[in-house]
């Protein structure tokens, strides 16, 4: 259903564009962000899932100015803040994260005109994806009622996509969204494999890439001339190996794309040998092929999301079930992220990580990988990812298991202490057309 | 060269010019002489062999054939002692000399839907008037090709379109003209499945489309033959034309065989088909056609799996076709399907021996190979009187070889057709391989010659000094020189060789240019080295699995009686969820469900803890097919995806992993009337008709909005192009419909319209619509254009506005399948939310949860969990979302859906509550055969493992012994969705 060629629509643009912009003129902007945190909150009796493997039941948790001031049991003897909030029976999480996600870059994806996710260029480091944020999606806002409260921004396509930065969910703007600026920068590593061009009788499925070598060349050409670049104060600026200089000295993280086993040793060998810090594999197919190599290289893993199918015939079916727990059985730091699926996918984020959790994987564990290992991997650990003393009160209450679509039924959410709304165009809808049908 | 110069002079002679053609460059003379060929093992047949037999042709023809045959006294006599004579090869599909359709270039932007032609029919792909005489030119450089290939005959066509005319029989006759050469002007009509590649006309875009071209081209021909048509049409007159002639079927695939032959027997025709060397992995279904088959033998290459991460891109389904493949022939021999071998795909005929040896080294007997290049072509064209054999008035067509002629040492003189020869290997020369003593200038050489008797290579060496000796031989003349010292100074020797003679003599020139005498005294006979480490050893085969991929099964899974205890029961019904009950299964049905049930011989399965289901069912999928979409017309009633159903495809097994057991294979929504759906259940391991349900509830695909109006991509020729378009062409058809039901029920003779049958059913209230929708108002549309014509649409799919107008669809009583929560991929998905399933729900719509793609529909038991926390559906009224309420909207609620006694027996067992994302499904059984169990899988897991070590291993020791390879690739199948083209 979602694969469009979006590419080829050139008459109907105008026609498309005129619809689109008369519907999003008639229709609800976003929910009207939340102010600032102005009286403490104290949440009590809830199960709390602290996002570092730990869980208190019966807690007591407390935030002030948008920090968390306390993180306890509930039958402490601690004078409660503010207001009380009772979560008895009820379940306290942080906020989760989506790493590696368009979100806000595009809209509706057959209409091209709301797609601002992919920029012409083969290697565009340049290319910052925080301006092009739509901080008024409808689509990041029906991130919340799930627990989706963050994401990492991510240009698509070419080799080296663009510049991400990471924001949370309730903002009037991109600069109110902000959360980490230009925080990585994103490197799709090329494919031993590809698509065969059927229509130049090519076959049908894959065939190998004679180009591979001479892609991988390409980006650590790239590297060392961006190194070099750096070294002198160069006159005439290069857009490029400027954006470059912070993954060169290790202020940002580089996110490397790759899936197979021989591109993963390529990849992690290669940039490690060009001193790149902070790297960050994405996908990771075969991962748990070359856990030693990523562990010894201090590389942590955006594995791909478990909804999927496996990638070869004879593959175990429920390989992309169990991979995640694959990774964090061989010892890695391990997140989930959804980049391949479309953007509204990524409010099944949690259900992610509970399929994990079906396939044996520790429930409290499993929620590391959306939670504390996602902001440890993005750096954004310090704030976020995890229910602790001095960190931002980014966190939910959730009825019931929030990693389980059943019991997944939020009643509060709270970006840096702010109480968000959890409506959206669509529980508008639904109550709109419930208050026809009901005649009230 | 010279000597078949001297051949084509002698031939010459015998010429059989038509009597009746003047003479002007001489007088008239005839030739009717005999020639006897003695001595020789004659194969008159496969099975009718003469040992030291005469073979008598006069004319062209064969006179007689025996042991003890008077030769007259005007008779050449050949004498073939140690010799063997077999008929020339017969091949039925080839395009030899048949000029072939160019690739229509022009790159119109605009998809053409109308014909091209005028006075022809309606389709541009129906071409049953061509000929391939028209297109024919006698071929002399790829006939000698053929000739060396050992072929004496072939059938050769236009090699394009659905419907592609008549062949023409030609005889390889270089020395002839047409006139003798061409055996048959119109010899057999040719079919297939695929369009023209010169013709621009957009129908049919699918397989379904060619079958539903075909099933209407037939019938429209009956009508025209009955003189009901009130045009011309050429193409239908040529049809009915060639109704006699043997008809071909270019199937290229077991699957594609069973197609064709079924359309065959629907029309009286018996096809024989062009097979695509995967039949003996249905052996059963191939053998029941009844067909005769044409097999190609281009077998597949061993993939080059020396480097490990590029082989695990080769799935264990292509390796096992190339360890497998070569059987084929063997498998079809031994079920006693006849066949001829084809040099079809073979890039050169020079291939095809090497291909037919593999074959025969496979398990092929001799006599089966000889016959499917002779007797069994000669049978599928029908003349089996003139060719094919060397009985008594057969075409002279016939091979002299050194021996067994499918023994790779043999040599292959001489072929000859038509009475006339060609030589391929001088029958005359004396083989000279030996080593002898070389005597030069008052010195000895050792010379060895080797190779080849025709064509020797040599060895010459004095003492430990080896010389490079450069050596011809042709007409049993040697010559021989080689170069000696620094200043290179040649010697040259020349001389006749003699028969069975010891010594080799001649003239010599040495190096200042005097001439003398060289003498050569063998020493020693030839040995062929070869032939003795030739490895004699057959093949190890891998089984074939059902179906044969990796995740088959080895032997089809058997019905069993299970009595499950202790479990807890979601049954779908009022019961509602029990807990500890126990359930029997017996022959396949739901027999009881109670506490404390014992049951004699049943399995007992220990469901403690776990819960039990009705399996799932998907009213809207794509996985299983071939074809998804006919999108050539704005309707394309007459489509069925029952005709495309792929069991092989390995989402069946992903899907009965996650608990699904039945499903709607539904067609695409290129177009406002889409085709025929399919019901399945996901009967891993069984053919495609074995999925479909028996007695299967008719439905069909009908959608709307942006898909059917082309707005996503580069379209705007085809109608309609926006929604009110959309209306028109559905009261166009159904008021077309209605006209036609009115004419059929009159009595009076009707034109049959497959199409329009199909909007009578719809009209009668025999066949259902589930309708791919997505906003509030063609959703009413389409409900109002039914109440016009008094009928109900029964479904709407995807359905994501439908909480906009529940109240409306209540009142007409339709049915609702959506998705739980897709949403932003189109622009008429804006108002797309999760809460649409439960708004629907509650205001008393049947409404089921759908798939619409692969990877979610091997889950629907967690899309329907997200209805709980969207809109707070119940459980119990969740989980009817893929069970019970699909079961309802496609009327197969009486027999799967719920468990409840006397329903078939397909369940599922959970390890936790279906809804969550927790729960796995351990076992997964439609009427009582588990097809699908965590065990057998962890089985199949280590078998694959073991069989892909197995067979890399295999090619890798064929890679060492210098065979050709291919480089790795994963042919992947294409994951179908909605739009897929």
């Amino acid at each position: 259903m979602i694969a469009f060629n979006t590419n080829k629509m050139k008459k109907y643009t105008t026609i498309i564009c005129a619809l689109f912009l008369s519907f999003a003129f008639t229709s609800n902007a976003q929910q009207t962000p939340a102010p600032k945190q102005s009286e403490a909150i104290s949440i009590e009796g809830a199960t709390a899932h602290l996002g570092n493997g730990e869980v208190i039941e019966n807690s007591l948790v407390m935030f002030e100015g948008g920090k968390l001031t306390f993180v306890g049991y509930a039958n402490q003897k601690i004078a409660r803040k503010g207001t009380i909030i009772d979560a008895k029976n009820k379940h306290l999480y942080p906020g989760f994260i989506a790493p590696s996600k368009a979100l806000g870059l595009i809209e509706v994806n057959a209409v091209r005109a709301t797609n601002d996710q992919d920029e012409i260029g083969e290697i565009i480091p340049h290319v910052r994806s925080l301006i092009a944020y739509n901080s008024e999606s409808k689509l990041v806002e029906s991130m919340r009622p799930n627990g989706v409260l963050i994401g990492q921004i991510t240009p698509n396509g070419g080799r080296i996509s663009g510049t991400s930065s990471i924001v949370q969910f309730d903002a009037w703007n991109w600069e109110d969204a902000a959360i980490k600026v230009d925080d990585g920068i994103h490197l799709n590593w090329p494919t031993t494999f590809r698509k065969g061009q059927w229509w130049i009788g090519e076959p049908k499925g894959f065939i190998p890439n004679k180009e591979y070598q001479k892609q991988v060349d390409k980006v650590l050409n790239f590297i060392s001339n961006a190194e070099a670049y750096g070294k002198s104060s160069a006159k005439e600026i290069n857009p490029a190996f400027t954006a470059f200089q912070g993954v060169l000295n290790g202020s940002q993280k580089l996110y490397v794309y790759a899936n197979g086993e021989k591109e993963i040793i390529d990849a992690i060998t290669r940039l490690k040998k060009e001193k790149i810090a902070e790297l960050v594999l994405v996908g990771g197919y075969e991962a748990h092929k070359t856990a030693s190599l990523l562990i010894n290289n201090n590389v942590p893993v955006l594995v791909q999301f478990t909804h999927n199918l496996p990638s070869f015939e004879d593959d175990d079916y429920d390989l992309p079930y169990k991979l995640p727990k694959l990774l964090v059985d061989a010892g890695l730091l391990v997140g989930i992220q959804n980049g391949a699926a479309s953007n509204f996918q990524t409010r099944n984020l949690p259900f992610y990580a509970g399929q994990a959790a079906g396939q044996g994987l520790d429930k409290e564990v499993a929620l590391q990988l959306i939670s504390g290992n996602t902001a440890k991997i993005l750096g954004i650990d310090s704030m976020y990812g995890t229910i602790e003393i001095g960190k931002s009160a980014t966190l939910f209450i959730s009825s019931g298991d929030a990693l389980d679509m059943r019991t997944n039924q939020l009643s509060h959410a709270f970006i840096d202490g702010r109480n968000i709304s959890l409506e959206t165009h669509q529980t508008k809808l639904w109550k709109r057309y419930m208050k026809k049908y009901n005649g009230k | 060269m010279k000597l078949l110069g001297l051949c084509l002079l002698w031939c010459s002679t015998t010429l059989f010019a038509q009597d009746y053609f003047p003479e002007n460059d001489g007088v008239k003379a005839t030739n009717k002489n005999f020639t006897a060929f003695t001595n020789a093992t004659i194969y008159v047949t496969p099975v009718d062999v003469i040992k030291n037999g005469t073979l008598l042709i006069q004319n062209g023809k064969v006179v007689k054939s025996g042991i003890s045959i008077t030769i007259p006294p005007n008779s050449v006599v050949i004498d073939l002692k140690g010799k063997s004579i077999y008929p020339s090869f017969i091949d039925v599909y080839s395009k030899f000399g048949v000029e072939q359709p160019k690739k229509n270039a022009s790159v119109g932007r605009a998809a053409q839907y109308g014909s091209s032609r005028e006075g022809y029919y309606w389709n541009d792909h129906i071409m049953p008037e061509n000929n391939a005489n028209t297109k024919f030119k006698y071929d002399n450089k790829k006939a000698k090709e053929l000739i060396h290939a050992g072929f004496g005959v072939v059938n050769s066509h236009i090699q394009d379109g659905i419907v592609r005319g008549t062949g023409i029989l030609v005889a390889l006759n270089n020395k002839d003209e047409d006139s003798e050469r061409i055996l048959d002007h119109k010899s057999a009509q040719y079919l297939s499945f695929t369009k023209s590649i010169a013709k621009k006309q957009a129908y049919p875009t699918s397989l379904m489309g060619s079958l539903a071209l075909l099933r209407q081209m037939y019938s429209d021909a009956k009508w025209y033959s009955q003189g009901k048509a009130t045009t011309k049409d050429h193409s239908l007159e040529a049809l009915l034309e060639n109704k006699t002639k043997v008809q071909i079927f270019e199937a290229k695939d077991k699957d594609n065989a069973l197609r064709a032959d079924k359309i065959g027997d629907a029309n009286g025709i018996q096809y024989t088909i062009l097979g695509g060397g995967n039949e003996y992995e249905n052996i059963a279904e191939i053998k029941a056609t009844n067909a005769k088959f044409i097999l190609p033998i281009n077998f597949p290459d061993a993939y080059d799996v020396s480097n490990p991460y590029e082989a695990k891109y080769v799935s264990l389904q292509d390796m096992r076709n190339w360890n497998q493949a070569p059987s084929n022939p063997k498998i079809l021999a031994e079920n006693d399907v006849l066949f001829s071998l084809t040099t079809h795909t073979l890039k050169s005929p020079s291939l095809f021996k090497k291909k037919l040896e593999k074959a025969i080294k496979h398990g092929l007997s001799k006599v089966d190979a000889l016959n499917a290049l002779t007797t069994a072509p000669a049978k599928i064209l029908g003349k089996s009187s003139s060719i094919g054999s060397l009985k008594i008035g057969r075409q002279a067509n016939f091979l002299i070889t050194s021996g067994d002629i499918f023994d790779s040492n043999t040599t292959l003189y001489e072929n000859w057709v038509q009475g006339h020869k060609n030589v391929i290997n001088d029958i005359a020369i004396n083989d000279i391989r030996g080593t002898y003593d070389l005597n030069v200038g008052g010195l000895t050489y050792e010379l060895k010659i080797k190779g080849k008797p025709n064509k020797p290579s040599a060895e010459l060496k004095q003492d430990t000094t080896k010389f490079k000796a450069k050596i011809n031989y042709t007409n049993n003349w040697l010559s021989l020189s080689f170069a000696k010292g620094k200043e290179k100074k040649q010697y040259r020797m020349i001389g006749l060789t003699k028969a069975n003679s010891n010594v080799i003599t001649g003239k010599l020139v040495l190096p200042n240019g005097t001439e003398n005498t060289f003498k050569a005294i063998q020493t020693e006979a030839f040995k062929d080295s070869k032939k003795e480490n030739k490895n004699t050893k057959s093949p190890s085969l891998v089984p074939i699995t059902f179906p044969n991929i990796g995740y088959g099964f080895n032997t089809k899974p058997q019905k069993e009686n299970i009595l499950f205890k202790n479990a807890t029961v979601w049954t779908g019904e009022d019961t509602g969820i029990l807990e500890n009950m126990d359930v029997l299964i017996t022959d396949g049905k739901i027999t009881k469900i109670g506490k404390n049930l014992s049951a004699k011989g049943a399995k007992i399965v220990d469901a403690t803890g776990k819960h039990l289901t009705a399996g799932i069912i998907d009213e809207h999928t794509h996985i299983a097919a071939v074809a998804i979409n006919e999108a050539g017309h704005n309707s394309s009633a007459e489509v069925k995806m029952e005709d495309v159903v792929d069991s092989e495809d390995i989402n069946i097994y992903y899907n009965l992993a996650g608990g699904v057991t039945s499903v709607q294979l539904l067609h695409g929504s290129a177009n406002p009337i889409g085709g025929r759906s399919a019901i399945l259940k996901l009967k891993w391991g069984e053919t495609a008709d074995k999925l479909i349900y028996n007695n299967s509830p008719k439905f069909i695909k009908f959608a709307l909005g942006e898909n059917v109006k082309q707005s996503n991509w580069q379209s705007f020729s085809r109608f309609p192009q926006t929604r009110m378009g959309v209306e028109q062409v559905f009261m166009n058809y159904f008021q077309r419909g209605k006209e036609y039901d009115a004419i059929k029920k009159s009595g009076q003779p009707y034109r049959y319209d497959e199409e329009m049958e199909v909007i009578g059913e719809i009209l009668n209230g025999e066949r259902f619509i589930s309708c791919h929708s997505y906003v509030q108002s063609e959703i009413n549309m389409l409900m109002k254009v039914a109440e016009k014509f008094n009928f109900t649409v029964n479904t709407f799919t995807h359905i994501l506005e439908g909480y906009k107008v529940a109240d409306k669809m209540k009142k007409h009583g339709v049915g609702a399948s959506t998705f739980s929560d897709w949403w932003a991929y189109k622009y008429e998905v804006n108002d797309a939310i999760p809460y649409n399933a439960a708004i629907m729900q509650s205001q008393g719509i049947t409404v089921a949860i759908n798939s619409d793609d692969p990877e979610m529909s091997r889950r629907l038991n967690q899309e329907a969990g997200k209805t709980v926390k969207y809109g707070g559906m119940s459980e119990l009224e969740a989980w009817k979302m893929v069970t019970i309420n699909p079961a309802k909207l496609l009327h197969i609620d009486h027999r799967v859906g719920s468990i409840k006694e006397g329903k078939d027996a397909d369940v599922v067992l959970w390890n936790n509550n279906p809804l969550s994302i927790y729960a796995k499904a351990e076992r997964t059984i439609i009427e009582g055969i588990t097809y699908f169990d965590l065990e057998t899988d962890q089985q199949r897991r280590k078998a694959i493992q073991k069989e892909r070590s197995l067979l890399i291993d295999l090619m890798l020791q064929e890679k060492a012994g210098g065979a050709k390879t291919q480089g790795p690739k994963q042919t992947k199948k294409e994951q179908h969705h909605c739009d897929s083209l």
